[in-house]
């Protein structure tokens, strides 16, 4: 059964639709991208999935129950993380504090364990700080700036960063969005790499947007096109790449 | 809603090296010799100073009440004195309707505080920013409102007579021995302030200043942990107000007004927003300035007592509004920054210049 | 019944006088995007300028009231470059906080050179009643009123007419766009100050002509907060619809709850305003994009 199934979703602000009856699966333990020319829908897809959006008809559909009406802030608990296209990190906080906030959802401590702090709470970071340590920082390489505010690292190290923090939610599905927009291709194999061990490692299913067509049609297992807020086709790398509908939407794009 | 910016982190120290924090030897030099200093202090300065004392330590429990709601969360409040003036009400009102000890008089002005901050707080969902910085003071002039003119409880204008709490018979009516109640509260409350900032209460609390989406999607409740914000804010400053009822002896509308929420603002700016060392540094500094002043103006006054309180209060509003102006330009992360950069200067003194 | 109708005419002529004050207000909203919380300083302000220039040096009040707009323009404008254009960009806390500390530097400096005691301006205002009608109004209220209206028409016409109002309007909905087709943003910034702060000072010295003038005059403004809830903090004709609402309310209040209320009132309509419409009546909600 797919882990996360989009059915017929439809979302339109004022007059203008975004996404158009839009049905699309991603199964468990692959990597599926999601396509398209700028303004296809893509994000818009994106915050309907992670809940920012509630869609005018269809549902979204996780790991088997029905999350259209719920919460953002709920989706963590059941295995959704997701980064942003324009980072969406804390500035002012340093690269672990980051980290950790992303086991917020895992976390148990309530304000008085808190602010008393010895015994239960202090545990409780300490055992954090020590999984972040060796299952994240380790498989992502960022020992030597753990302790750097984040405003101060440089932008790759900055989207490594951010899938630090979506890795520390403990997802079952990790929604990535341009994840390597703006590197150079070091840096882009890099990020491809990460994304590979961080499956391997990590067994979660991936999702990704991505404008740069190399790295989707050599990671994808699965690629969903979409051309204004429609879906235009799905299927494999190769199936993709010789469908004439794609191409004829891609015209002109790289 | 980025209503603090990215300009205030926490600095290095303040939690990062939580796990550092009580191993380090020197950390704890330093707080058994601060503890010893604060034990003490009483013993051997001038009465005045002990009062002073019992005055800054108030402002500091109020003051890290505020930071943790304006500074840390980036909810920005206006109204914050009102919430010691609910906490002095609460807490003179139970020690003298229902005859209960300051054991429980005290929280109990904590915890009414608290439940009208999350009264306040519970729009801070949908009103945002400016807004609420403009609802909180509604809020505020609403309390006035109330204090003055439902007599029947609050004494009105006149205000509220506070008996002196007592201690296996001993009456906390001196300001030394109300120094044994203050500053213990006092401490306590810093340490609990600073652990929250090491732990996923006081993480989510700063996700929420910076980046309210990002937090969302990492499963913090924006609007639970707003309400927690309010809540532990709004306790602070009740538990501030109930002390003050007990030290002042009375309770009345005019120490709770719009100026002493400003008042309270200025000393965060001062000190530093999001930390609680610039907390306490601000207070102090807040608490310190009108003191110096007054020397200044006596000095410039000469031996006129009316004309040198009304020079006074001017002075002070000068000063204020210069400092707040002052540091909002010159140096924006306050008192506290400096004190970093001089402790870093300090450890690297030999090899840097 | 006529006692309503009575009321209800004090109040609505009250209500001019609101709209004057709160249109420095939405003046620097709309065209700076910040609140300024010292506006009600910078109106004390220029009361107290009219009135040494017209009692002290003895001048005739018509060119007091210009040396006042003078000084208040230059004043607004000096604030806008000294203090808010270093604070662009920064966040709200930083730019409110700002104004906060200018107001408390305005009134404790106009506090240490004027004093403390109550000062009295001559009287302007016709103080001969008016009737509409068989319903007497007192001729401060009324004139005020008639002032005001005309004062925030004019500003109302020049926004809407003039070159540089138009500039003004084209920086506020886009600084990006007004740059691109040449307009001299920070001009137009300093400018927006000035004006607010010439409009503030004229509403002071009314304000002082009516009542009395200490250096707690501005306190009066925050009570304006609810004009500016109602209306809307960036539309100018909102003022005239808040002032007028809050003005009558606040009669109404005064004359069926007891006098006690009136202070209150505006604040409480500030809350439930905003617990009902988070942006204010016709304030526009802004759209968060991720």
């Amino acid at each position: 059964m797919a882990l996360l199934e989009v059915a017929n979703v439809s979302l339109a602000f004022g007059g203008v639709r975004a996404l158009s009856g839009v049905s699309l699966e991603v199964e468990e333990g692959t990597v599926t991208s999601v396509i398209g020319p700028n303004g296809a829908g893509k994000t818009s897809l994106y915050n309907v999935i992670s809940g920012f959006y509630r869609p005018q008809t269809g549902a979204v559909r996780f790991a088997g129950g029905d999350v259209t009406a719920l919460k953002a802030n709920r989706r963590a608990a059941l295995g959704m993380a997701r980064t942003f296209q324009n980072i969406a990190l804390f500035r002012g906080l340093t690269v672990l504090d980051n980290i950790k906030l992303g086991a917020h959802h895992t976390l148990r401590s309530g304000i008085l364990a808190a602010a008393w702090y010895l015994g239960g709470a202090a545990r409780e970071e300490a055992a954090l700080t020590g999984e972040i340590e060796a299952r994240i920082i380790d498989l992502l390489h960022l020992g030597e700036v753990r302790h750097a505010p984040v405003a101060a690292l440089p932008y790759g190290m900055q989207k490594r960063v951010e899938l630090a923090r979506a890795l520390a939610m403990r997802p079952r599905l990790l929604m990535l969005d341009e994840p390597v927009a703006g590197m150079n291709r070091e840096e882009k194999e890099d990020m491809a790499r990460y994304i590979l061990d961080v499956r391997e490692e990590w067994g979660v299913t991936v999702l990704l947007i991505e404008h740069d067509m190399g790295m989707v049609m050599d990671l994808s297992d699965r690629i969903h096109v979409l051309n204004f807020g429609e879906r235009l086709a799905s299927g494999t790398p190769a199936d993709v790449r010789a469908d004439p509908a794609v191409v004829e939407a891609y015209l002109g794009e790289s | 809603m980025n209503l603090i910016g990215p300009r205030i982190g926490v600095a290095p120290g303040d939690y990062v090296q939580a796990a550092a924090w009580l191993d380090s030897g020197e950390r704890r030099l330093g707080l058994a010799l601060l503890g010893g200093a604060l034990i003490a202090f009483p013993f051997v300065v001038s009465e005045y100073l002990v009062f002073m004392a019992c005055v800054a330590g108030m402002a500091v429990v109020s003051i890290v009440g505020l930071n943790i709601l304006t500074g840390y969360t980036g909810l920005l409040s206006i109204g914050h004195a009102a919430f010691n003036g609910i906490g002095a009400y609460a807490c003179a009102i139970a020690a003298a309707k229902f005859g209960a000890p300051f054991w429980i008089a005290i929280p109990a002005g904590g915890l009414a505080a608290a439940a009208a901050g999350v009264l306040v707080g519970l729009p801070s969902l949908r009103i945002k920013g400016l807004y609420l910085a403009i609802a909180t003071l509604a809020a505020q002039y609403m309390f006035l409102f109330v204090a003055q003119h439902w007599e029947s409880v609050t004494g009105g204008d006149r205000g509220f007579q506070v008996t002196p709490a007592s201690v296996a018979g001993v009456r906390l009516d001196s300001d030394f021995r109300l120094y044994w109640l203050i500053m213990p509260v006092t401490v306590l409350m810093c340490a609990a302030a600073a652990n929250l900032f090491r732990t996923r209460v006081g993480r989510a609390f700063i996700a929420v200043r910076e980046r309210d989406y990002s937090a969302e999607v990492l499963g913090i409740d924006l609007l639970r942990t707003k309400l927690a914000a309010f809540a532990i804010a709004s306790f602070y400053a009740g538990i501030a107000g109930a002390l003050m009822a007990y030290f002042f002896k009375v309770v009345n509308p005019e120490q709770y007004t719009f100026t002493a929420s400003i008042f309270q603002l200025t000393a965060i700016i001062v000190g530093g927003l999001g930390s609680v060392l610039g907390s306490v540094l601000g207070a102090l500094f807040m608490v310190a300035v009108p003191e110096l002043l007054k020397v200044a103006v006596s000095a410039f006054a000469g031996a006129d007592q009316a004309k040198s309180a009304i020079m006074l209060a001017s002075a002070r509003e000068l000063v204020f509004g210069l400092l707040i102006v002052g540091f909002l330009l010159f140096e924006p992360f306050g008192l506290a920054e400096i004190v970093r950069r001089a402790r870093a200067a300090l450890t690297l003194w030999p090899f840097r210049t | 019944m006529n006692l309503f109708i009575e009321y209800s005419l004090v109040g609505l002529a009250a209500g001019g006088m609101y709209a004057l004050m709160a249109l420095g207000f939405v003046l620097v909203f709309k065209g700076t995007g910040v609140f300024n919380f010292a506006q009600g300083e910078l109106m004390m302000l220029g009361a107290y300028v009219f009135l040494t220039v017209n009692q002290l040096a003895g001048l005739h009040w018509s060119i007091a009231l210009a040396a006042t707009a003078v000084f208040a323009l230059a004043a607004g404008a000096f604030v806008e470059r000294a203090i808010l254009r270093a604070l662009a960009g920064q966040p709200l806390l930083s730019v409110v906080m700002a104004t906060v500390g200018l107001g408390l530097v305005l009134k404790g400096a106009v506090g240490l050179i004027w004093g403390q005691e109550q000062r009295t301006l001559p009287g302007l205002l016709p103080r001969a009643p008016v009737f509409i009608g068989e319903f007497l109004i007192p001729g401060n209220a009324f004139w005020s009123f008639v002032i005001s209206m005309a004062v925030v028409g004019a500003c109302l016409a020049w926004f809407r007419f003039t070159r540089s109002g138009v500039a003004m309007r084209a920086a506020a909905s886009s600084q990006v766009n007004a740059y691109a087709v040449g307009i001299n943003v920070p001009r137009i910034s300093a400018l927006t100050w000035g004006l607010a702060a010439a409009v503030g000072g004229f509403a002071g010295v009314l304000l002082a002509a009516i009542n009395n003038l200490t250096p707690h005059l501005g306190d009066l403004a925050l009570s304006v907060l609810a004009v500016l809830i109602v209306g809307g903090l960036d539309s100018l004709a909102g003022v005239i619809v808040g002032g007028l609402v809050i003005g009558w309310l606040q009669s109404m209040t005064g004359a069926y709850l007891g006098g006690q209320y009136r202070e209150v009132m505006p604040f409480v309509v500030v809350l439930a305003v905003l617990l009902v419409r988070p942006h204010g009546l016709f304030g526009r909600k802004e759209i968060e994009r991720i």
